[in-house]
């Protein structure tokens, strides 16, 4: 294992794009955070972290157009061929590529997330988010803004896993990003247009984006159809799931 | 001895290279591909399954002394579209022509549109045709006729020092609105042709304040309203009736509400009355209630056509990820040194190329919301659902719409694989700029300004082609992109999506001509 990681790393290290996307992801993830905090007003929204988190929409899309290239990409080269051949163990392979996905994810969505953050306290106490109108500051003392932070953290690690085990099993890179964000997109828009509170409900429960973005809310969390671990657990379902899946079909099919 | 040999030459003849066989060679490389061709269909197949599930998951009942029953349908107006009329009418009949005057001094409006004044009406039945002469809260003296037509008359505000003058004229079918501040000059203010008004028809004083709407709690997928109802109250005198009225007799009516409220709002119907002073002979009119075409979004009780078409996104997802591949797919195999060869006009390769996918994404577009339009406004109906009424130009506009909506889509990513030649990331990037600001902006993720500016400049613009929904100025609503309510008119939305595929395409003519492949 640890010279499948080393191998991957290597990979990873090397390949053309890879610093580039996690920059972009870093940079467009803070840029539109920035940009809601300093247009936001308290009628539009009550939650301030969650605000201020908003830059996370655009940078899931990058992660994980980084994920699944790392997959896709060895197919569309035939570089999976000689990986293969290298590491027979092909649960072992998407393992080790899982962990440097994850992990790359984590690094570029905690820079994210800080950034997001820091611009949301500078910006925010500017639109009316003070103490005094009952939103208190931003601040990783408080217990549910470190969880929302450091769950935003892992909602990127996961989106990672998600796209890597959808490449697996899909193998192209297009249409691998193309189920990936149909099954982060689709659900928020179905969601508001059935008028059924119960199926509506149900929709934000199993929706991967909406569901782990519960992890985001830092008010109002009685309201949430799902609470915020719970929801980030759902993610979690659906990441494990399509690694699952993947990695049976990496182990049946021919390379 | 020599002998020489003629060098070897084809009897083929020549094949010809023009644009209708390019397009042959571009259609049988994305007609051949399985993988594609399923695509397609699965396109289709998920828009429409998309559009029966929000079907499925949407339904409405009214809560009745015995359980829940269906809700009354709402009363359609001459033109045809859904109206609210709910107001308090002060009238007796009027046989043949004859003339309303009233002289406004005094009115209390708790809404900008809340209205009071002179109304001529085919009969106390909700939905009938009508014309009328009224002072508003705050938009002055107005001439509204048959539910959807508005003009303005004179304005500023009224009050027992600042009076208003209305009158209403009937001759045969034409009725014709006038104010003054006097009483001796007045100003015509618009005429009004109800097409089919019987002989004797309802004449008198009306008053009506619509519902103070408020946006309930933000967050993905609650884009809610509540209303609570509010009531005007008029002082009207000097009441002058002429032709042929029935007699000083005043009946007080007030219409019945169109069922309860679907948001949960207050069910407490509206109220009104009036009293005339025995001494002045002066009216007091109070009324709730409005007279007026029926706005959706949030604080309507029906449902838009465009619901039906939400499977929209993930056709448009699958037909983005077909765009890309029938450029990037040839990039990977080495294909495109093949094609490029064989016709070295590279601009016109990639044109083909977007013939080809534009034509086959609107093909899809087309079937599946024709398909799905009538499906699921049936399962809708069935489900106790009101549809907002559209005409028939609408509705082929939502059908080539949609159609045309992946076809541009389609290009976009043909252009954006072609400007990348990579495909995981030109998918990416043609869905975050049309799907993503779209879930932005209608998901309260966003506030309204910065929602609407990205619905105008974004591609995402496109999907104003969809809209059903009509903005009404003279009813105050949430015209919203929460609410269904695109910044930009259907079609200059549209272009606006146009602009962007046309400069990506462009773009990618640029660097396929300068770059080596």
């Amino acid at each position: 294992m640890k010279l499948a990681l080393h191998a991957e790393w290597t990979k990873l290290r090397t390949q053309p794009g890879t610093a580039a996307l996690l920059v972009a992801a870093v940079v467009l993830t803070v840029g539109l955070s920035t940009a809601v905090a300093a247009t936001a007003t308290t009628a539009s929204g009550s939650d301030p972290a969650k605000l201020a988190l908003t830059g996370i929409y655009l940078g899931q899309v990058v992660v994980a157009v980084l994920a699944v290239t790392v997959m896709s990409g060895e197919y569309s080269t035939g570089m999976i061929r000689t990986t293969l051949g290298a590491m027979p163990r092909r649960w072992t392979v998407l393992a080790a590529k899982a962990t440097l996905v994850a992990g790359a994810a984590a690094l570029a969505g905690g820079v994210a997330v800080l950034g997001s953050l820091l611009a949301g306290a500078l910006l925010l106490p500017g639109h009316g988010f003070t103490s005094a109108h009952g939103y208190p500051p931003l601040s990783p003392s408080d217990g549910a803004v470190l969880r929302a932070a450091v769950g935003s953290v892992l909602y990127l690690a996961l989106i990672a896993l998600l796209s890597l085990g959808v490449a697996t099993a899909v193998r192209d890179s297009a249409t691998a990003v193309g189920v990936v964000l149909a099954l982060l997109f689709l659900f928020p828009i179905l969601t508001s247009v059935v008028t059924d509170p119960h199926w509506q409900r149900h929709l934000q429960q199993i929706a991967p984006m909406t569901a782990g973005l519960a992890i985001e809310a830092t008010t109002g969390l009685r309201g949430l159809p799902i609470g915020p671990w719970a929801g980030l657990g759902v993610l979690a379902a659906w990441a494990a799931g399509s690694l699952l899946a993947g990695g049976v079909l990496l182990r049946l099919r021919d390379a | 001895m020599t002998t020489t040999i003629a060098p070897y030459r084809s009897q083929a003849e020549g094949a010809r290279a023009g644009f209708p066989q390019l397009l042959r060679a571009e259609w049988t490389k994305f007609r051949t591909v399985r993988g594609w061709m399923v695509g397609l269909l699965v396109a289709v197949l998920l828009t429409v399954g998309f559009g029966l599930l929000s079907a499925n998951g949407s339904h409405r009942s009214c809560s009745g002394p015995s359980g829940d029953v269906a809700c009354p349908s709402p009363p359609v107006g001459p033109g045809g579209g859904m109206v609210t009329d709910t107001f308090y009418f002060v009238h007796q009949s009027l046989t043949g022509d004859g003339s309303i005057t009233v002289r406004v001094s005094g009115f209390s409006a708790p809404e900008a549109w809340a209205k009071a004044g002179v109304i001529v009406k085919n009969g106390t039945g909700q939905g009938s045709a009508y014309a009328a002469v009224m002072v508003t809260g705050t938009h002055g003296v107005r001439m509204q006729y048959d539910y959807t037509h508005d003009q303005a008359g004179l304005p500023g505000a009224v009050s027992s020092s600042s009076p208003r003058w209305l009158r209403l004229t009937r001759s045969g079918s034409t009725l014709t609105g006038y104010d003054s501040t006097d009483g001796s000059n007045w100003t015509r203010i618009g005429a009004a042709q109800l097409a089919g008004l019987p002989s004797t028809v309802q004449i008198g004083m009306f008053a009506a304040s619509p519902d103070s709407v408020k946006t309930l709690s933000q967050g993905i997928g609650s884009g809610g309203a509540s209303s609570s109802p509010t009531s005007a109250t008029a002082t009207l005198d000097n009441v002058t009736l002429q032709g042929g009225a029935s007699g000083a007799t005043w009946t007080g009516s007030m219409g019945n509400r169109d069922g309860s409220p679907a948001g949960g709002g207050s069910v407490q119907g509206p109220t009104g009355g009036f009293q005339q002073d025995p001494g002045t002979g002066a009216f007091t009119v109070r009324g709730s209630g409005d007279i007026a075409p029926a706005v959706g979004g949030a604080a309507g009780d029906g449902q838009a056509v465009e619901r039906t078409l939400v499977g929209t996104f993930a056709g448009l997802v699958v037909v983005v990820v077909l765009g890309t591949l029938f450029i990037t797919a040839e990039y990977r195999r080495g294909l495109i040194r093949t094609t490029l060869t064989a016709s070295p006009g590279r601009v016109r390769v990639l044109a083909a190329k977007a013939v080809v996918c534009a034509g086959a994404a609107f093909a899809t577009g087309v079937v599946a919301a024709a398909v799905a339009i009538p499906l699921c406004t049936h399962i809708l109906k069935a489900n106790g659902n009101v549809l907002y009424p559209v005409g028939l130009l609408t509705e082929v506009r939502l059908v080539v719409g949609t159609g045309l909506l992946l076809a541009v889509a389609a290009v976009m990513a043909l252009a954006v694989g072609t400007i990348l030649r990579r495909g995981a990331g030109a998918v990416t990037l043609v869905i975050a700029v049309t799907v993503l600001p779209y879930i932005l902006a209608t998901a309260s993720v966003l506030p309204t300004g910065p929602s609407e500016w990205l619905l105008r400049l974004s591609p995402a613009a496109g999907f104003a082609v969809q809209q059903s929904l009509q903005v009404f100025p003279q009813v105050d609503s949430f015209y919203t992109p929460v609410n269904g309510f695109f910044p930009l008119a259907p079609w200059a939305g549209f272009a606006v999506m146009c602009g962007w595929a046309a400069l990506a395409l462009g773009l990618a003519g640029h660097l396929l001509r300068r770059r080596d492949v």
